[in-house]
């Protein structure tokens, strides 16, 4: 057989065709990043390609590099490879990486989900012949509810907390959580946000994202006149001295690891909510099947339990070596 | 259920005692009389017996949820805890349905009767008519474990509450031997009949650690000193010619330790001795080892009565001649104990647990340090004028221990937790030197901040030499101070002994592997407290 079309080093996933890596945790001379979480998009690249909505986002993070922004689907040809990016719905401007090098299709998942969040580009399945997925809830205990119930669920506890004259303080992380719960809840109050989320608010309105009117907490905003807020914060500021000034609170923490109640427990907060940017268990297989690819590699998450069941059902499956984490679906708790 | 769903989810999602009481006592208020007492019951470790096998419900969850087992059993340990890992793999329920909790509890006790192929079409029939949280409960009443942030004392004090009833009666109604199948709410609860049952204990009262110097409880005078023994805690009542031996965690241990069949031949009926039991040789107390194979058994075999018999060392008396005494201050309850054990002869199974006396908190200091030699962990300090409470409470009883021994020890395993814990590596093997060998002799798994945790699960991650399943070998470099509240010998193990009470006490940043200590330093504690 020729050489495979992306190969697994110690800096990352490697193309030798084309002589680039994707998502690589070491510097390298050039990257393809499919979206601006911090365990995807690393400083120190010499050049860097990602779509044109997480471009933005990537500066903002990073700050002055070289980068170069691409369509979704746009057809580009890297040395021996011909690549092209396609929404993973894993938040706005996020990507999976098509790369084709003589007549061989790989597909790298980045991290995805496959129900349309109303915000995020929604998830595409592109046809590969080899997929690397991310499976960080690759276990059959991680089912999402629906959009909509945990919506509703969240809207219940806000008003709950207004009519009882409590603040709603709602940990999520920074950049894609934080909008997709802003957009997706039926206001009850205002809206504050802690300055790591209003920035990439702002970030994301300038490219054109439409996100619900936020007021964001200065350390002279009259917080206790902002009768019935809800505050949206990343999760560690949640336990620090900023989140005092608010007063009687209830605290919430949305992620997919709410879903089980030793997590939930382990936080610490009043309500744990179940809502993932990344695939629940059924979202991984039908991701997987609607790729059509024979050849599963797994990574990021419960890698060694998923790739067995992926081999039981059939499939080609293999681990991603990592030197960094990931494969024990911990990490992933700060990106999830 | 979904009264008792939504109750499980109130209490599950606070921290805040009011808002558990506030919901239980809801419950108690308004739910039927047989849910009240089937929820008393849980909330007080009771559940109805195991009517299928953990396996069986594992098999049958699978096979359901449409997974292999080995998906089922790779879950379990991620998620901690099996009824859950249950609930959360099979599918949505295809019928609606909201039966009581009694319902339920009388389906699983049902099952008794039926042969095991009948039974599986019953379990699956009520996890298809229940949601997540109510599957979730529905299977902790078949595995047990029901620990969900709610202590008996919560329990009680929303049931008193709920009644209008004071707390310190009904805490002493819900002790005993009772089952919602042996009584009925109204019986055990509204009855007024504190005596309805002759075997019942009275709640014990516990002692909290002493943290500060002994001078900041006051003039040494209002105190008095015992020594704190090593052995179990408990209460032998002798009431209408019979007697019975209850432990701390309202166990009833009558048969497991036959010796106080004879107390009656010595004492009178209508007598309730609060003490420690120990394992006795002549003079004093053995070591705990010697106690612990009689633990684990209902019935003990001649050969250990004879090896390890054992007596209640008493230090408090809560009931004389039928009277209930612990309103009265200590120091009359002490004078009643003394008075009532003075002659006993060498072969009676009860003794008075001495008093240490001393004259000022700089002696005692000194007569503490020397607890060990009399096979004690430390003493007691209790206030002279303090009535006998329930539970554990601030103020008139402290204990204050020895501190534990130490060694420096190097971690060489690791291992993910559990629950709460999942995604860190929290338990680990720890080894000490033999010439260049590491020899592993405890585990631990507590005393580490969460933010230790963290930074030590991270490493573990990056220095993974080998696995062994979920086991990790990882490179021999951090060493931690072990502390440990006593040690033992054990054939059993590597290091040929054992610890009790193992627990990270510090993270030697400071040492080289090198450093740790070796197995000869060990050998040299065993020989001295052993
Ligand atoms: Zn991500
Ligand atoms: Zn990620």
């Amino acid at each position: 057989m020729s050489q495979p079309v992306l190969t697994f080093t110690e800096r990352g996933i490697y193309c030798p065709a084309g002589d680039f890596h994707i998502d690589p945790w070491r510097p390298v001379d050039r990257a393809l990043i499919t979206h601006g979480h911090a365990d995807h998009a690393r400083p120190g690249h010499g050049a860097y390609l990602a779509t044109d909505g997480a471009l933005p986002v990537i500066r903002h993070r990073l700050g002055e590099i070289a980068a170069e922004g691409i369509a979704y689907g746009e057809a580009r040809q890297i040395g021996g490879a011909g690549v092209s990016f396609h929404p993973a719905g894993h938040l706005p401007g996020s990507a999976q990486i098509r790369v084709e090098v003589g007549g061989q299709v790989w597909v790298v998942s980045g991290d995805y989900k496959v129900v349309d969040d109303g915000l995020s580009e929604p998830f595409e399945p592109v046809p590969c012949h080899a997929f690397i997925s991310e499976c960080t809830f690759g276990l059959p205990v991680f089912t999402w509810p629906s959009q909509t119930e945990v919506a509703a669920e969240i809207n219940a506890w806000w008003a709950a907390n207004a009519a009882a004259g409590r603040t709603s303080m709602l940990g999520a992380y920074s950049l894609g959580k934080a909008q997709r719960l802003m957009s997706m809840l039926e206001p009850q109050g205002p809206i504050l946000t802690h300055g790591a989320v209003e920035a990439t608010n702002a970030v994301l309105r300038a490219q054109g994202y439409s996100l619900p009117e936020t007021i964001q907490v200065m350390p002279d905003t009259d917080v206790k006149a902002l009768k019935g807020a809800l505050v949206i914060a990343p999760p560690s500021a949640l336990g620090s001295a900023w989140a005092r000034k608010f007063g009687p609170a209830s605290t919430g923490f949305a992620s997919g690891w709410m879903r089980l109640r030793g997590i939930r427990r382990r936080r610490g907060m009043d309500r744990g909510f179940v809502i993932s940017d990344h695939a629940d268990w059924p979202g991984l297989q039908e991701a997987i099947k609607s790729t059509g690819a024979e050849t599963i590699y797994v990574t990021h998450g419960y890698t060694e339990i998923f790739s067995r069941w992926l081999k039981e059902q059939g499939h080609d499956a293999a681990i991603v070596p990592t030197e960094f984490g990931g494969e024990d679906g911990a990490e992933s708790e700060s990106t999830s | 259920m979904k009264r008792f769903a939504r109750l499980f989810t109130e209490i599950d999602q606070t921290k805040k005692t009011t808002v558990k009481t506030k919901a239980l006592a809801d419950y108690f208020t308004h739910a039927p009389e047989s849910d009240k007492l089937w929820c008393i019951a849980l909330f007080s470790g009771r559940r109805p017996k195991r009517a299928v096998t953990t396996t069986n419900l594992r098999e049958w969850a699978a096979e359901r949820a449409g997974i292999p087992l080995w998906l089922l059993e790779e879950s379990y340990p991620i998620v901690g805890d099996l009824a859950e890992t249950i609930a959360l793999v099979l599918p949505p329920p295809s019928q609606a349905s909201d039966h009581s909790l009694s319902h339920w509890i009388n389906v699983l006790r049902g099952l008794h009767d039926i042969p095991l192929e009948e039974r599986k079409p019953r379990i699956l029939n009520a996890w298809d008519q229940l949601d997540s949280t109510e599957r979730f409960l529905f299977n902790k009443l078949i595995t047990g474990g029901f620990r969900i942030g709610v202590s008996r004392k919560l329990m009680t004090r929303a049931l008193a509450k709920a009644t209008g009833q004071d707390e310190a009666v009904l805490a002493h109604k819900l002790m005993g031997g009772w089952t919602p199948e042996t009584t009925s709410y109204h019986t055990l609860i509204e009855a007024d009949d504190p005596a309805a049952d002759q075997s019942r204990p009275y709640p014990f009262y516990l002692a909290y650690q002493l943290d500060e110097p002994p001078e900041t409880l006051g003039p040494p005078e209002d105190w008095q000193a015992e020594w704190k023994w090593d052995g179990i805690r408990g209460q032998l009542i002798l009431r209408d010619h019979a007697h019975h031996v209850w432990s701390r965690g309202e166990e009833l241990m009558t048969d497991r330790f036959p010796e106080f069949a004879r107390a009656a031949d010595f004492l009178p009926p209508g007598t309730v001795l609060d003490g420690e039991i120990v394992a006795w040789e002549g003079t004093q107390p053995m070591p705990f080892s010697a106690l612990q194979p009689r633990i684990g058994r209902k019935t003990v075999p001649k050969k250990l009565l004879r090896e390890a018999p054992v007596i209640l060392l008493a230090y408090d008396l809560l009931e004389e001649n039928g009277t209930d005494l612990r309103d009265a201050p200590l120091c009359r309850r002490r004078a009643r104990l003394d008075a009532l054990l003075a002659d006993m002869p060498a072969e009676a199974p009860v003794r008075a647990s001495p008093l240490v006396p001393f004259a000022d908190w700089e002696a005692l200091a000194k007569t503490r340090a020397q607890a060990r030699d009399f096979r004690a962990e430390g003493l007691m300090l209790k206030r002279r004028e303090s009535p006998y409470l329930s539970g554990r409470k601030k103020g008139d009883w402290w204990k204050w221990k020895l501190d534990p021994l130490t060694v420096d020890a190097v971690m060489i395993y690791a291992q993910q937790g559990h629950g709460r814990r999942a995604n860190l590596f929290t338990d680990f093997t720890f080894a000490v030197w033999q010439g260049n060998e590491l020899v592993p002799f405890t585990k631990a798994y507590s005393g580490l901040t969460d933010k230790e945790f963290d930074e030590i699960t991270a490493w573990v991650r990056k220095n993974t030499q080998q696995r062994f399943g979920p086991v990790r070998q990882v490179r021999p470099q951090h060493v931690f101070e072990i502390a440990f509240e006593g040690i033992q010998p054990s054939p059993r193990h590597k290091s040929g002994l054992a610890l009790r009470f193992p627990r990270m006490s510090r993270w030697r940043h400071d040492k080289a592997p090198q450093e740790a200590n070796t197995l000869d330093d060990l050998r040299a504690l065993l020989a001295a407290y052993g």
